[in-house]
């Protein structure tokens, strides 16, 4: 079984390099989605309301079947990997667009006059005064956030996706072993979220010094 | 052409009480493990506020079930209750894994509520005489329980969502059911709609009910 | 009769009282005044075990507050305190904030409960605002709910830890009309205050606090007018 090990550890770059990516889209995207629903009326933010509210009222697993099965029934097929990434992107995007919503309504409006009255540009008052903030305030469920996408990912598995998970059912349907294989999957989850929340706290430390 | 006429039928009404019908065992599994998680995982969060060797006992057993993902838990306990000589089907293992769960996430929620209650606060109460039970009980739990009832919400919904899952291990839960559906019909995006749509049911109408209360509440 | 004696208290290696010496008659009203951190609100907090002692003895009506046997609940039933937040359960109607504590921990009927929480209610004024929640209350309005429901417990002793600091100054002036209402009525009270005012006029002892020892204890003519200790002095010369 050991000599499974350097697949798996390889499959959970792969994993980690998945969620990465999804978290970073994710970002952008629910950014982007949580400044629409603020500032904007119409179809547009109906559709941004439609993307969060879809993404967090249905299973994970659901979305993704929608990505693989449902795109494949008109004919659209992606490979495992991208169908993985834009199940948990469309995933994370929504919830982060929640969370950014929060963060940003939060952040008092007396801190944006405080900055117009000394002069900023609307710009500039976002970038150096709102954004710091709310990123402050949303720090810890984006870490959380980030720990939710390597732990979904595992759902690749059931789309023939072959990152931990998957390299782990490979490996456990071959051989018959499935509880040692999931064992010690389990075991580089466990250190693998550990380290995540690790990294997240030393970031936190450099990054919120005030 | 014969084969495939035989093989794929379309979908009817009886599929969707099939559906119906499935969608109530997601329900039912969910309402167990939400319901027993619960109050197991509100036991666990006051271990973990009252004392340090609580917290240091138990955080890092918690963590293994916050900290490995849902389907190898299910997979990995479903294959090891044999070992230890539990005869488990689909839905009992099932059941148990999310009871853990469930109750890993509620223990920081409920820690969460204990703690929003100042010291003051608790302190008034001991000072007009009040046990530590009777604190618990008559203050910290409703000042608490009001404090964290959205985030309470939030792991109950995640759980009713994530018990799709259970659906690996054989469990005709909603999902499993589409799956069924869609390998013999076809219909994958229909089918994949309507389980979204039950999905969506359930779940958007109480998270929309728990922060309409959280607004009275803040009040 | 309240009782100190050589108390000592230390929170880690910050000592914070060293040494009290200190006897509360009935009926008398004794303000505690000082700089903050001078250890006068500790002091309360030993008095009715929300902290425990080092060194030392307190004993209420002869109980031994921080003895082993002594059961602390029963004790604090005897000593109402009202803090400087005034904590009121917001969750609870003004009425039920009142009634909950007789309900619950002196055994009484619901019906009698309630009437002791109106009784006190309307004693401190607050008649009109029963089945409000505090939420609806200003600070002076809960501040006296809190002390409505420290007297529905009907104590003997009523420790008041800076009951006015928090409020805005418009409303300091109800809230201690109440307290000069209580000490009138007899009322043994120890009030840790920052309001000279108060302390000059209602109370029967004035002792003020340093560095955690007692520096001087005196009635407030004295106290006041011809300050012996320079420490007092010093203090006096700042609070005016």
């Amino acid at each position: 079984m050991f000599k499974a090990l350097p697949d798996l550890l390889q499959a959970a770059l792969l994993t980690l390099e998945v969620a990465a990516l999804s978290m970073i889209l994710g970002v952008l995207i629910g950014l982007g989605l949580s400044l629409i629903r603020i500032h904007m009326k119409g179809p547009l933010m109906w559709l941004a309301t439609v993307w969060v509210e879809l993404a967090r009222n249905t299973p994970a697993l659901l979305q993704l079947f929608f990505f693989g099965f449902g795109l494949g029934a008109f004919g659209i097929h992606f490979s495992p990997y991208v169908i993985v990434l834009m199940g948990l992107t469309f995933n994370n995007a929504g919830y982060l667009a929640e969370n950014f919503r929060g963060g940003f309504g939060a952040v008092p409006d007396t801190q944006i006059r405080a900055a117009r009255s000394l002069g900023m540009t609307a710009f500039q008052t976002y970038t150096r005064i709102i954004i710091p903030q709310v990123l402050r305030i949303v720090y810890y469920p984006m870490t959380n956030q980030m720990v939710w996408a390597v732990l979904m990912s595992s759902l690749g598995m059931l789309v023939g996706f072959r990152e931990l998970s998957g390299e782990t059912q490979f490996f456990a349907s071959r051989t018959f072993r499935i509880f040692e294989y999931f064992a010690v999957t389990a075991v580089i989850y466990y250190i693998i979220v550990k380290i995540i929340l690790v990294i997240s706290r030393l970031l936190a430390m450099r990054l919120f010094r005030y | 052409m014969q084969p495939t006429e035989t093989f794929f039928s379309g979908f009817t009404s009886n599929d969707l009480w099939f559906l119906g019908e499935a969608a109530l065992r997601t329900l039912w599994i969910s309402l167990l493990a939400i319901s027993c998680g619960s109050l197991i995982g509100t036991i666990f969060g006051w271990m973990l506020s009252v004392s340090r060797i609580g917290h240091y006992a138990l955080a890092p057993v918690l963590d293994i079930f916050r900290s490995v993902p849902l389907i190898i838990q299910l997979v990995l306990f479903y294959n090891f209750a044999p070992m230890i000589g539990l005869r488990l089907d689909a839905f009992g293992a099932g059941l148990i894994v999310l009871i853990l769960y469930t109750s890993a996430n509620v223990a920081y929620v409920a820690r969460g509520g204990i703690e929003a209650v100042s010291q003051s606060m608790r302190r008034a109460a001991r000072s007009l005489g009040m046990t530590y039970w009777q604190d618990m009980r008559y203050v910290v739990w409703p000042i608490g329980l009001r404090a964290v009832f959205p985030a309470w919400v939030g792991v109950a919904l995640g759980v009713m969502k994530d018990s799709a899952l259970v659906s690996v291990l054989g469990y005709i839960e909603l999902l499993k059911a589409s799956q069924i559906l869609i390998t013999r019909t076809q219909e994958t995006i229909l089918i994949l709609a309507i389980a979204g749509a039950f999905y969506f049911a359930l779940s958007y109408p109480i998270s929309l009910f728990a922060s309409r209360l959280e607004e009275r509440w803040h009040q | 009769m309240i009782e100190i004696r050589g108390l000592h208290k230390s929170f880690g290696d910050l000592q914070v009282l060293k040494g009290i010496d200190l006897n509360v008659e009935n009926g008398e009203v004794l303000s505690i005044i000082g700089a903050s951190g001078s250890g006068k609100s500790t002091l309360l907090y030993c008095i009715n075990g929300l902290e425990p002692i080092q060194q030392g003895q307190v004993l209420v009506d002869d109980i031994d507050v921080h003895a082993g046997a002594t059961d602390l609940n029963t004790v604090r039933q005897n000593l109402g305190m009202v803090f400087q937040q005034w904590n009121s359960f917001p969750h609870l109607t003004v009425l039920e904030n009142v009634a909950l504590a007789p309900r619950i921990v002196r055994k009484f009927s619901k019906a009698d409960a309630l009437e002791i929480a109106e009784k006190q209610l309307r004693h401190v004024g607050l008649g009109d605002k029963l089945t409000n929640y505090p939420s609806a209350l200003s600070g002076g309005q809960q501040q006296r709910l809190a002390i409505a429901r420290a007297l529905a417990m009907e104590p003997n002793y009523m420790l008041f830890d800076e009951a006015t600091s928090a409020l805005d100054p418009e409303l300091v002036g109800e809230v201690l009309d109440t307290m000069q209402l209580l000490a009138e009525e007899g009322m043994t009270m120890i009030c840790v205050t920052h309001e000279m005012g108060f302390a000059r006029e209602v109370s029967d002892r004035v002792a003020f606090f340093h560095q955690g020892v007692i520096d001087e204890i005196n009635p407030p003519e004295e106290l006041f007018t011809a300050p012996k200790s320079e420490h007092l002095q010093k203090f006096l010369a700042k609070v005016k």
